[in-house]
């Protein structure tokens, strides 16, 4: 069984329209949704939810206020400001800027702040057309989203050993940090979706040093190719460089979101040049992995 | 004031809108780069006279000699920083979240709190824009404090825009919070509006007004402006789609040399939202 990940860096590259192209060229498949704050995939494979699990992690503080002597001790030793002061004086914690620490219910004198476990968010096992699929939802403005990865993928290793599946697809989240790190650790092999953009070439770099530091093959599509074709070349100089192999060059095509509308791929919706172009990208990565 | 330009989705145009808006305004006026993964805003700038410094957190270093192994520390770290391991404590720096709980606790007061780098800002200012910009170094998984060290250097008497990451997790919470008004970009796609809809509900809970700017409009056949207007949302402004902007932004050129008009526009929004926001605080 291998993994593949799909990633970026910068954000709105086209990592979940070819996630969603790419599950059609992959017979025996598990798909994962690791964006678990904006998780867009599940839009196009219309997953039917199987079982749906509570994502609990971590603590967040709460001050019980018939207890709470106001002596600001909790106040003092908060090092993420989450401890407030209301109109009254009376002291209360911000949820969303708690971060878990629990040093204010060791330090209070009264033991009057309690520290529930958080419900973070929940995730789904489904089937889709394409093949079981394990995505989630992170609760509003909710932490520890690498967590949340980690579980899900471990999960959706379980599923592949189980059933028997050769590629497990995970559809990866924007930026470098938490989430990102939790996505790459492990898989067999990270495919950074860019365009001929100074922005997306700036990120491509940071994303392929992070792939690197973590010792994992790592592989580049172009997706846009055609908004300015000197900055593809670009591209392709770089890469070299980095001693990045290119798998696929994708031009800029509209029929990407009108087969959004449709809760289609691009590869179901047309039979147009892009379509060949992913078709030659899963060929390829299926020729690297196997 | 402090206006923050954010989305769900990344790629709808933050970058592109935060970048005009610095162009557009008034000087003096501040840009502040908190999407500190991956931060651009410095490609549509000169930064010649860049100026950098480190960002560091703090981990707790032990003493050995004075350490009795009683493990109080490694008791009180929710995040599994700390260990009692044979004769020694451990420190796992990554997972730190420098609450500086353990340092409280040691009954021997061995534990100090050490500077561990990890990102750094870098500053410039070029015709009365400064921009500060946040990166976290490659291979650290905490964003956050980048993004605190940057909003550090909010001024008040100024107009602060703030740049932010995508997604509606952490990140874009520390970023957003403390805002006067934060402008959500979207682009008008079903993508861009499930996103959206996510960001909504996020600063909301926030209880930070806001209103949506809907970037490439027309590319779907199913324009989702519909559906903002029917959920009562605040729209500041369409932008058609544009294959120009796409092509100026892909070599760090400004939106506004495609379409000037919008420069009149973004200055207006701005003012309108601050005497939103002037209005509000002589509520208070």
């Amino acid at each position: 069984m291998k993994q593949i990940l799909i990633v970026s860096g910068k954000g709105g590259t086209g990592k979940t329209s070819i996630t969603a192209s790419l599950a059609s060229y992959f017979e025996s498949l598990v798909l994962v949704d690791c964006d678990v704050d904006a998780s867009d995939l599940y839009l196009i494979l219309k997953p039917e939810v199987q079982q749906t699990f509570d994502f609990i992690s971590g603590h967040t503080a709460h001050i019980l206020q018939k207890d709470c002597t106001q002596c600001s001790m909790c106040l003092n030793v908060c090092k993420f400001d989450a401890v407030k002061v209301g109109n009254k004086g009376t002291l209360c914690i911000d949820a969303i800027d708690c971060e878990g620490c629990g040093v204010c219910i060791w330090m209070c004198p009264q033991k009057a702040i309690e520290f529930p476990e958080s419900l973070c968010g929940q995730w789904f096992f489904s089937n889709t057309r394409h093949g079981p699929m394990v995505h989630a939802k992170l609760a509003i403005g909710a932490e520890n989203s690498g967590k949340l990865v980690s579980e899900i993928r471990g999960y959706a290793t379980k599923i592949a050993k189980n059933q028997k599946k050769d590629i497990i697809l995970i559809d990866g989240p924007p930026g470098i940090g938490c989430p990102v790190i939790a996505s790459l650790t492990g898989v067999d092999c990270v495919v950074v979706v860019t365009e001929p953009t100074l922005s997306a070439i700036h990120d491509m770099e940071r994303i392929i040093a992070l792939a690197k530091h973590f010792g994992i093959s790592t592989y580049v599509c172009i997706n846009k190719s055609d908004i300015n074709e000197e900055l593809t070349q670009t591209i392709k100089k770089r890469i070299k460089v980095l001693d990045v192999e290119l798998v696929g060059e994708i031009p800029y095509d509209t029929a990407f979101t009108r087969a959004q509308v449709q809760k289609k791929s691009i590869v179901e919706y047309s039979n147009g040049k892009t379509t060949q172009c992913i078709e030659e990208l899963a060929q390829k990565l299926m020729s690297k992995i196997i | 004031m402090i206006i923050a330009v954010a989305s769900g989705k990344g790629g709808t145009g933050k970058t592109t809108i935060s970048t005009a808006l610095a162009e557009a305004l008034e000087k003096p006026v501040q840009l502040l780069d908190c999407d500190v993964e991956e931060p651009n805003a410095h490609i549509f700038f000169n930064t010649e006279n860049e100026t950098k410094e480190n960002v560091y957190v703090k981990v707790p270093q032990i003493a050995k000699n004075s350490c009795t192994l009683c493990g109080r520390c490694a008791q009180i770290c929710e995040f599994n920083a700390l260990a009692v391991i044979k004769e020694q404590v451990m420190v796992f720096d990554e997972l730190c979240h420098s609450c500086g709980g353990c340092k409280l606790v040691c009954p021997e007061k061995a534990i100090s709190e050490v500077d561990m780098q990890i990102g750094k800002l870098k500053r410039s200012t070029t015709d009365g824009i400064t921009l500060i910009q946040g990166e976290l170094d490659v291979g650290r998984a905490m964003s956050p404090p980048v993004i605190r060290a940057v909003k550090k250097h909010i001024k008040s008497k100024i107009i602060n825009i703030i740049d932010c990451p995508p997604g509606n997790a952490c990140p874009l919470v520390t970023a957003v919070s403390n805002a006067d008004y934060v402008i959500l970009v979207t682009e008008d796609s079903l993508f861009g509006l499930n996103d959206l809809l996510i960001s909504i509900d996020t600063i909301k809970k926030m209880n930070i007004p806001m209103g949506v700017i809907v970037n490439r409009c027309g590319i779907s056949e199913k324009s989702i402006t519909e559906h903002l207007r029917k959920k009562k949302i605040d729209i500041l402004l369409e932008i058609p789609e544009n294959i120009g902007i796409a092509k100026a932004y892909s070599n760090g050129g400004s939106i506004l040399s495609v379409v000037p008009s919008l420069k009149n526009q973004l200055v207006q929004i701005i003012a309108e939202i601050s005497r939103g926001v002037y209005e509000a605080n002589t509520h208070r």
